[in-house]
């Protein structure tokens, strides 16, 4: 049996954009354009009906497709209601709720 | 060539500012010359390629505000060297001891950009792929290939903002103000040039003030697809491929972030130009802590140095885009005017 000296090497915190997968991020920015022009100002997170009682993000989530990090998003995305209200507040009329619809099928489709 | 009774003024510095002042001066009936000490004028636009927010050409622009100099004496190649005032009037003496008197002075003395040697970090004149802003204009204007030889497929391009601005470290609080459309305007040239290179400007604030900018700003994002990340850079190094290797955090992310360039793109800020202290020693001109010219009261005189007779024109008195250096040259003209005019 081995021996264990109780190391460990700890995952990289770093975003590689070396290695960082982009199918996500090119899936959108194909089929939801507008999803280019958001400038992480945070109002869609804000008002969400849905981030009240969860962790849900949507900022940081479309922040995450695009540096890559895509990993543990489908329970995320799943937290979110479509009620539309932060499509409603998006100061760069990015369609926030086409957004969403388009990582569910992302997902289905790159899974 | 000056008439009986006709006052003069002389313009030190024959950047857009001092052209434009001395173009006003002489429209109103002044005898006027600039001095310049380049070979040319036209100042730093003249090393420039097109200019935000609507791509004119750099070179297009200064013959325009050339066109408007006929009347207007030019000396290049030389400076002011000692000023001595008497009976209301100046007389100075040129660096080859000719002599020119004047009634009036406009001093538009312009900005140097920032030396990038200074932070090294950043590795400017260490690595071959790290070059300016101003080293990038120069690139566009000559159609010089931007990737050339070495490695194939799509290239990728870091513009890094803010650098010699707003960084204690290197003594410059300020911004630096047109550095931000400056770099907006450049990453979508890079995109337009090579529509397949992967662009990122990396910003602290994008500070896109004016009515047009932010339109670049969406452009960049929606049409040419350049990337914006939220971070400044703390090092760059060369890999074995001889690629960059640069990191920064993702702030909005809350999580550092390192890519590999083939060209990083240095934002370099506006310092006030070589030899302005000693001219502000010459003409008593009050200078703050950043070395540019103090005016007496920046919200209402905004051009007006102190010293009777001696006013102040664009970049002299802190970083402007063209358009602002413009207004404020003809609003140095329109000063030096009222002050002529109540001179007997
Ligand atoms: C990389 C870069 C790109 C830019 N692109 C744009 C753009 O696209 N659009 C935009 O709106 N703005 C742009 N700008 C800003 C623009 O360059 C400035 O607004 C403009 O140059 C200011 O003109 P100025 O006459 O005040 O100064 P300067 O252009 O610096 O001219 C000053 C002149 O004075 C001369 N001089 C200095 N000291 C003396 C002395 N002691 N005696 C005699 N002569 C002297 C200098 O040789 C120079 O000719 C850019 C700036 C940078 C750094
Ligand atoms: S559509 Fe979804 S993300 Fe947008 S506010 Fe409603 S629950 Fe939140
Ligand atoms: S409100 Fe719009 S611009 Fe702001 S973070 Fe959300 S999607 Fe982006
Ligand atoms: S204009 Fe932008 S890049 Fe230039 S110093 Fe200011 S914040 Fe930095």
């Amino acid at each position: 049996m081995a021996v264990q000296f109780g190391y460990s090497i700890n995952k990289s915190n770093t975003i590689d954009m070396d290695t960082a997968p982009r199918a996500m991020e090119s899936y959108l920015l194909l089929h939801e354009p507008s999803f280019a022009r958001c400038i992480g100002c945070g109002c869609c997170t804000a008002t969400c009906s849905s981030g009240v009682f969860t962790q849900l993000n949507l900022r940081q989530i479309q922040l995450r497709i695009r540096r890559g990090e895509t990993q543990g998003l489908l329970p995320e995305i799943q937290k979110c209601m479509l009620c539309g209200k932060c499509q409603m507040v998006c100061p760069r009329g990015v369609s926030t709720r086409n957004v969403v619809l388009s990582i569910q099928r992302a997902l289905q489709l790159l899974s | 060539m000056a008439t009986d009774g006709q006052k003069k003024v002389v313009v030190i510095g024959g950047g857009i500012a001092g052209m434009e002042a001395a173009a006003q001066l002489a429209r109103m009936g002044y005898d006027t010359t600039i001095v310049e000490k380049q070979a040319r004028t036209g100042g730093n636009v003249a090393n420039w390629d097109h200019l935000f927010p609507e791509g004119r050409l750099a070179g297009e622009v200064v013959q325009q505000l050339y066109q408007k100099l006929s009347p207007v004496r030019i000396i290049t190649g030389s400076s002011v060297k000692k000023a001595d005032m008497l009976e209301g009037q100046y007389i100075l003496t040129l660096a080859d001891g000719s002599v020119l008197t004047t009634d009036a002075l406009v001093v538009s003395t312009g900005f140097r950009t920032f030396d990038a040697h200074r932070k090294e970090e950043y590795g400017y004149g260490i690595y071959d792929r790290v070059i300016t802003s101003a080293d990038l204009e120069g690139m566009l204007n000559e159609h010089q290939p931007l990737f050339p030889g070495r490695h194939k497929g799509p290239r990728r391009v870091a513009f890094i903002h803010c650098v010699g601005s707003r960084d204690e470290k290197v003594g410059n609080r300020y911004c630096s103000k047109a550095c931000c459309a400056m770099a907006v305007k450049q990453a979508s040239k890079v995109k337009e040039l090579y529509p397949d290179a992967e662009v990122y400007c990396f910003y602290m604030d994008l500070r896109m003030f004016d009515r047009r900018y932010e339109q670049m700003y969406l452009d960049a994002q929606a049409k040419s697809g350049v990337n914006f990340i939220r971070g400044r850079l703390s090092e760059a190094s060369e890999d074995l491929q001889g690629r960059l290797v640069i990191k920064a955090e993702d702030t909005l992310m809350s999580k550092p972030l390192k890519m590999t360039v083939d060209m990083l793109v240095l934002m370099v800020g506006m310092e006030p130009a070589s030899g302005a202290r000693s001219v502000a020693e010459m003409l008593k001109i009050p200078v703050g802590h950043d070395g540019f010219f103090n005016a007496t009261n920046e919200l209402l005189e905004a051009n007006c140095s102190g010293t009777p007779g001696v006013f102040l024109a664009g970049t002299c008195t802190g970083p402007k885009t063209i358009p602002e250096t413009i207004a404020d040259a003809r609003a140095a003209a329109t000063a030096a005017d009222a002050y002529l005019r109540k001179k007997s």
